[in-house]
């Protein structure tokens, strides 16, 4: 290991490391605008120069690998000078508008010139101003801000892998643009503003409308798929105002997708604020007493079996706990966590979740996609694979209709008799997956969600036994889950129970009458079109299409409004905050079905949260490691079969997958301007 | 960019066998380096301008983004990205040849065209522009037209190379004062041995 | 003076054929394939003996650039770069080579590319050279044809083809990084260093980048061995360059000379002197706009070489030597240098994309004198804040000329200011 000396103390640093990195790790602060440690290297913005014993000139230390017997200076007078100096050329063009600026108070560019800068600037020419340019709904530009660090035209290309932005010109003139004014077509996008270090690319739906000081900081858990991104949710009284990505190297490292970010103001619109009870066809305010009294009327003399549950995808794990004890209380088995129909194996973990766990995309050496479209499913997951592919030497393979997922990928075809092949071992992809120390499967939760879903899983696990893809210390099958309920739905087992209906079954059993009572929570992606015949009870926090057909509505609270568990795709157990309360009457949810069993006389033995959460324990021990992640034993799942028939993907529109996403304004205007107002608006368009 | 572009770009086969013979110099995969001369050929072929769809269509050839392809097409300064005269006249105003006269060189193609730095004469025969060396400065002063130098210029024959051109005539290139190249005008003073009839007079009459 | 027969390019006004024929009647590709049989090290041993430094403008010594290359060839290729991106105002020795004296460029390529191993060299021609680029590529395809390169050139069983790329206007390019970049198909924007482009250049494999005249000498060294070579000029300033004589002199030229040429006998003997004599004189930019100017007083009995302009605080650069009598308005020549700075930074790095502009309004305003004294400790100031703290040379060349000009021609500085200021108090 290299030894070098920084400002007079020897260190010992990792061999490959760059000086700027040494010097954090010996605790000294260099000033940076253009390195991120998750880009390449720019070396433009020359903030970090220091002094280096044998150099003639100074040295971008971002750039500059550590030497054994370097000698290096942070802390000189020519280096204050240096920083002086890159600082007024920065600050030369940049205009004196701090106090509009969004970026004012969590700014580089304000925070290093008041720690390097000097009091004032000795510029007397006019400032260069530049146009702002076009970059889409979400990145609002104020182009003479920028300061040329290139890092949002690295992220794009670099993690996103998209090829939309660029600088274009040269010297003074140069700027940032994105190809003919388009809207940046990455799901990733809004990181940028995260990156850009001052305030050329800011929020556009967040413009003016807060400071940072003014901001109550909830650390929390994205919902928006499965990944279970880790969020900070910054609120203003009874507010969400914006979403940001916090670090965690092994979930998101520090990216979230645009839907994690910008869903929020959907958490405004069509909101339950107080119960409702369907009279004469019509849905009317009411008090909870009254509704918990028109549940109970409708129970009244109903058996358990004509009973069933649905839990949707943002569901928590709280309230599924709660519900499922509910059901069972009531002598139910009707329920399932799984409204797409998915026909993993509630029994066997493995089956379920994403085995090889995110980061260990990075040891993987080969792999295979089946049935997903990862960059809509799970696009911070996406960004992983993308990662793994730019490192090399990682063949990827995928069955389903191609589609862009910013890395190449081999098409093998469309339909699933293809996987059927690389099981038995009669097509060439199952060598290079055999030859692979390290292979991974990925099958889709859309795959495993087909009328021969099972077949599918059975296929998959089949090859990954074939090809040697679970070994004492790799698991290379993957189910890529979507929803954020799912995975600890089926942890907890709100599925069927002894002689127990599946989510078809039970709409099966509401559409010929077996079935007389429906409780939704939060379900709003199942066919209601067979609702209309059962009493049904919908919990959730959006009215969007579980209230429609709804007899009672019961408003909960969405995940910025509770303290809550989630499991993400992997089997990590993460805990979600509650930054605000929920509006007007709405409830936590676990709490509303803890009242509404003593309305049904069937008492719940629950009064605080850590006892529902006991009970998680209980149902489950995974429940007891959280944000940890346990090994899942492998074993056979699935069936045997046949497969035929194209894949296809569950999501038709990225930006509209759930209540909170199809209330939201911004996500609506994603769909218009990125995707050409693509399915998922109302269809009468145009 | 200009904002009326054509709608569509498409290499002759003549051009496209040109660009071609470029793409083949480079190895495997790395097409991408041909995208300088196939903007040049791409310019040539629309008139002296590079339009949208060129850039597009160079991108596909190439396996580029368009977005890279547009960098490049923005940073050097041989791209036009808006039309530009059927005589595309730059005069040098660096150094060397400000010391020689360019000054004069530039009111020359003012007087002729009606045409200051950066403009285009209404009947789209000239556009004027001030440029950076171009490395010709033992001539100078000098201005390129099209792909020819026309060097030791003032203001007189300036005026008459951009008259002739007006014309429609093929003024001479290169020195507008019997140089041959770049050796001194009164006669070498060196290689004397190899060209002695090109010598300076002896005591020489400047 | 340099005799005739010590002069390399015997056709650099073009007065006889640049072709094939004309060529070979001057020596070229005479035993170019005994040069190859001297082997790889004895080639490289006897350009380092030559003394050679880089004809480009920082005079590196080329057999050492050599040597730097990998000494077995790995995976990857290794490539020869020739830089005649000549843009360094004042500059214009590359144009005649390429247009005169092609083959001996050629042949040089080969012998270099052998050297260093590479089976490929590009040349990357500045875009505005048409004709040259035209005349250029008449010759390689002459040698094609003449088997002197291909599969076996010279019939020494070694392949080796040559390529001509042309630029499309961005004086950056001349940068090394840069240039390879640019030849990557990219915009010319340099390269950090670490890695350096005799580990990793053009497409990531092992490239050393010379200029036009560097290796166009090459041959003819070779030929006739590293003591000749070395034998004219002073030690460690050796050899024959070819000057640049433009600006206020009575017959500008381009002349090969001896290295170490006094100034003064440079300008005189071939240039037909000083417009208006010696003593009409104001100062000298030796080596291309990036070197800082000299007054008379130090052109009277300067040389021209690496080391005494260097002394000087000055250089040698591309040998570009700009004359300027006293007519000159000496700060609005560098204001001009100083505005083509401004316009060909590439913008990549805080310093220079900021800085030349600075520099470069400051010095607008510096001509009409609309600033104050102090303001030229400011600009000084800026210069330093500039030089040594970018990614390129390029903010080094746009400090250099600004820093001369204080240095030396500080009091018309303020002169000009005063001036203003007491024509404008006048008016008032």
């Amino acid at each position: 290991m290299p030894k070098i000396t920084i400002d007079g103390e020897e260190h010992e640093v990792e061999a490959g490391m760059t000086i700027l990195q040494a010097c954090e790790q010996a605790g000294k602060e260099v000033p940076r605008f253009c390195y991120h440690d998750r880009l390449s290297i720019a070396g433009n913005c020359r903030m970090c120069l220091v002094q280096m014993e044998r150099s003639p000139k100074p040295v971008a230390s971002c750039a500059m690998p550590v030497g054994d017997g370097m000698v290096v200076y942070t802390d000189t007078p020519e280096v204050k000078k240096m920083r002086q100096g890159v600082m007024e050329f920065l600050l030369l063009n940049h205009p004196l508008d701090c106090p509009i600026c969004d970026q004012g108070g969590e700014c580089d560019l304000q925070d290093q010139a008041m720690a390097y800068g000097m009091d004032h600037g000795r510029y007397q020419e006019n400032k260069r101003a530049v146009e702002d340019k076009y970059m889409g709904p979400l990145i609002k530009t104020i182009m003479t801000r920028c300061i040329h660090c290139t890092r949002c035209v690295r992220f794009s290309t670099e993690v996103a892998g998209v090829t939309d932005m660029g600088l274009i010109g040269r010297g003074e003139g140069a700027e940032i643009v994105t190809y003919l004014d388009k809207a940046v077509g990455s799901e990733l996008s809004g990181n940028v503003i995260d990156l850009c270090p001052v305030g050329a690319l800011t929020s556009k739906p967040y413009a003016f409308v807060a400071r940072p000081w003014e901001l109550k900081k909830t650390e929390s858990i994205d919902i928006s798929d499965a990944q279970g991104a880790a969020i900070r949710v910054d609120s203003r009284g009874p507010e969400v105002m914006r979403v940001l990505p916090r670090l965690n190297e092994d979930v998101n490292e520090e990216w979230i997708s645009d839907k994690a970010r910008y869903w929020v103001d959907g958490l405004k619109r069509q909101r339950l604020d107080r119960p409702y009870v369907r009279q004469k066809g019509k849905l009317k305010p009411a008090s909870w007493q009254e509704a918990f009294a028109a549940v109970a009327k409708a129970m009244k003399g109903v058996q358990g079996k004509e009973i069933a549950a649905i839990a949707g995808d943002l569901a928590d794990c709280e309230s599924m706990l709660v519900l499922k004890d509910l059901m069972t209380g009531l002598g139910s088995t009707n329920m399932d966590c799984r409204q797409d129909g998915s026909k993993v194996d509630p029994s066997m973990r493995a089956s379920y979740i994403f085995n090889s766990t995110i980061a260990g995309i990075e040891d993987a050496d080969a792999l295979l996609i089946v049935g997903a479209n990862p960059r809509w499913e799970a696009p911070v997951l996406n960004a992983r694979i993308r990662k793994r592919h730019l490192m090399g030497k990682f063949p990827i393979a995928a069955i389903g209709p191609a589609v862009d997922l910013s890395y190449p990928a081999d098409w093998l075809g469309e339909g699933a008799d293809v996987l059927s092949q690389i099981a038995a071992g009669s097509h060439p992809f199952s060598e290079v997956l055999k030859s692979a120390e390290k292979p991974m499967i990925i099958v889709g939760s859309g795959a495993v969600a087909r009328p021969d879903g099972a077949q599918v899983l059975g296929t998959a696990r089949k090859l990954a036994d074939a090809v040697g893809a679970v070994t004492a210390d790799w698991n290379g099958f993957n189910v890529l889950q979507r929803a954020a309920s799912r995975v600890g739905g089926l942890d907890l087992g709100f599925v069927p129970g002894e002689d127990g209906l599946d989510t078809g079954r039970i709409l099966d059993g509401a559409a010929t009458g077996a079935i007389k009572v429906v409780y939704l929570l939060g379900a709003d992606e199942v066919d209601t079109k067979d609702l209309d015949k059962p009493f049904v009870i919908y919990q959730g926090h959006h009215g969007d299409a579980g209230a429609h057909v709804a007899d009672v509505i019961l408003p909960g609270a969405a995940f910025t409004e509770k303290n809550a568990t989630y499991v993400n795709l992997e089997g990590r157990v993460q805990r979600g905050q509650l930054a605000v309360y929920p509006p007007g009457d709405a409830r936590e949810d676990w709490k509303i079905i803890r009242a509404l069993s003593d309305a049904l006389g069937a008492s719940l033995d629950y009064t605080t949260l850590a006892d529902v959460r006991q009970g998680l324990v209980k149902a489950n021990p995974v429940f007891q490691g959280i944000d940890d992640i346990q090994a899942a034993d492998w074993g056979d799942f699935g069936a045997a079969g046949e497969l035929s028939g194209a894949f296809s993907y569950p999501i038709a529109n990225f930006y509209m997958t759930d209540p909170i996403s199809r209330a939201s304004a911004t996500m609506a205007e994603c769909t218009d301007e990125i995707l050409g107002g693509r399915e998922g608006k109302t269809g009468t368009d145009g | 960019m200009q904002t009326e572009q054509p709608s569509t770009f498409a290499f002759t086969a003549e051009n496209l066998e040109k660009a071609n013979w470029h793409i083949a110099k480079y190895p495997e995969g790395r097409e991408q380096s041909a995208v300088m001369p196939l903007l040049d050929l791409a310019q040539r072929q629309n008139g002296g301008w590079v339009p949208q769809a060129a850039i597009e269509v160079i991108a596909d050839m190439l396996n580029m983004a368009s977005i890279r392809v547009y960098e490049v097409a923005t940073f050097y300064t041989m791209y036009n990205l808006k039309p530009v005269g059927k005589h595309f006249v730059q005069v040098c105003t660096n150094l060397p040849c400000w010391l020689r006269g360019s000054d004069q060189v530039m009111e020359a193609c003012k007087k002729v065209t009606g045409c200051g730095n950066g403009e285009t004469s209404d009947d789209g025969e000239f556009t004027v522009l001030e440029v950076e060396c171009l490395g010709a400065c033992v001539n100078a002063p000098m201005m390129q037209i099209g792909d020819d130098y026309f060097e030791d210029l003032d203001s007189t024959t300036t005026e008459e190379i951009l008259k002739a051109l007006r014309a429609g005539d093929k003024p001479k290139v290169g020195s507008q004062i019997g140089r041959h190249t770049c050796e001194p005008a009164g006669g070498i003073t060196s290689l004397t041995e190899q060209f002695p009839d090109r010598a300076a007079k002896a005591g020489g009459d400047d | 003076m340099l005799a005739d027969k010590d002069r390399i390019f015997t056709n650099i006004y073009g007065f006889a054929s640049p072709g094939l024929d004309g060529a070979r009647a001057r020596g070229d590709w005479d035993g170019t394939k005994k040069l190859l049989e001297m082997g790889r090290d004895k080639i490289i041993d006897e350009m380092k003996e030559s003394g050679l430094r880089g004809r480009g403008g920082a005079g590196f010594p080329t057999g050492v650039k050599w040597s730097f290359m990998p000494k077995e060839i790995g995976e990857r290729p290794h490539y020869l770069v020739i830089n005649a991106d000549e843009g360094e105002p004042g500059t214009c020795k590359d144009r005649e080579i390429m247009r005169s004296e092609p083959h001996k460029l050629i042949e040089g390529a080969l012998v270099a590319s052998f050297a260093m191993g590479a089976h490929a060299a590009y040349c990357y021609v500045r875009g505005e050279f048409h004709h040259e680029i035209q005349c250029l590529q008449r010759a390689v395809d002459e040698a094609y044809e003449a088997g002197l390169i291909g599969d076996d050139a010279c019939g020494s069983g070694w392949k080796f083809d040559f390529y001509v790329h042309s630029g499309a206007g961005a004086y950056i390019c001349g940068e090394e990084t840069s240039l390879i970049e640019s030849l990557e198909g990219k915009k010319g924007q340099p390269r950090l260093k670490p890695p350096f482009p005799a580990g990793v250049g053009v497409w990531g494999c092992p490239t050393t980048v010379n200029n036009v005249e560097s290796i166009a000498v090459a041959p003819e060294i070779l030929r006739r061995g590293a003591d000749w070579f070395a034998g004219i000029g002073r030690p460690n300033n050796v050899g024959t360059k070819l000057f640049n004589i433009s600006g206020h002199v009575n017959q500008p030229c381009t002349v090969e000379e001896a290295m170490g040429i006094p100034l003064k006998e440079l300008i005189e003997k071939h240039a037909g002197g000083v417009r208006g004599g010696w003593d009409n004189l104001l100062a000298v930019i030796p080596g291309g706009a990036s070197v800082p100017v000299l007054p008379k007083s130090i052109c009277d009995d300067v040389l021209m070489d690496f080391d005494s302009l260097r002394e000087q605080r000055s250089g040698l650069g591309t040998a570009a030597v700009m004359v300027m009598d006293k007519s000159t308005d000496m700060i609005k020549a560098i204001a001009r240098l100083a505005a083509f700075y401004k316009h060909e930074s590439c913008g990549q790095c805080t310093p220079c994309r900021e800085g030349t502009g600075w520099m470069s309004r400051v010095m607008q305003r510096m001509v009409t004198g609309d600033a104050h004294v102090d303001e030229i400790d400011t600009l000084e100031e800026v210069t330093r804040q500039v030089e040594g703290h970018t990614i390129c040379a390029l903010g080094d060349a746009a400090a250099w000329p600004i820093q001369g000009l204080i240095r030396h021609f500080r009091p018309e500085m303020e002169k000009r200011i005063l001036d203003n200021i007491a024509r404008r108090t006048a008016a008032e």
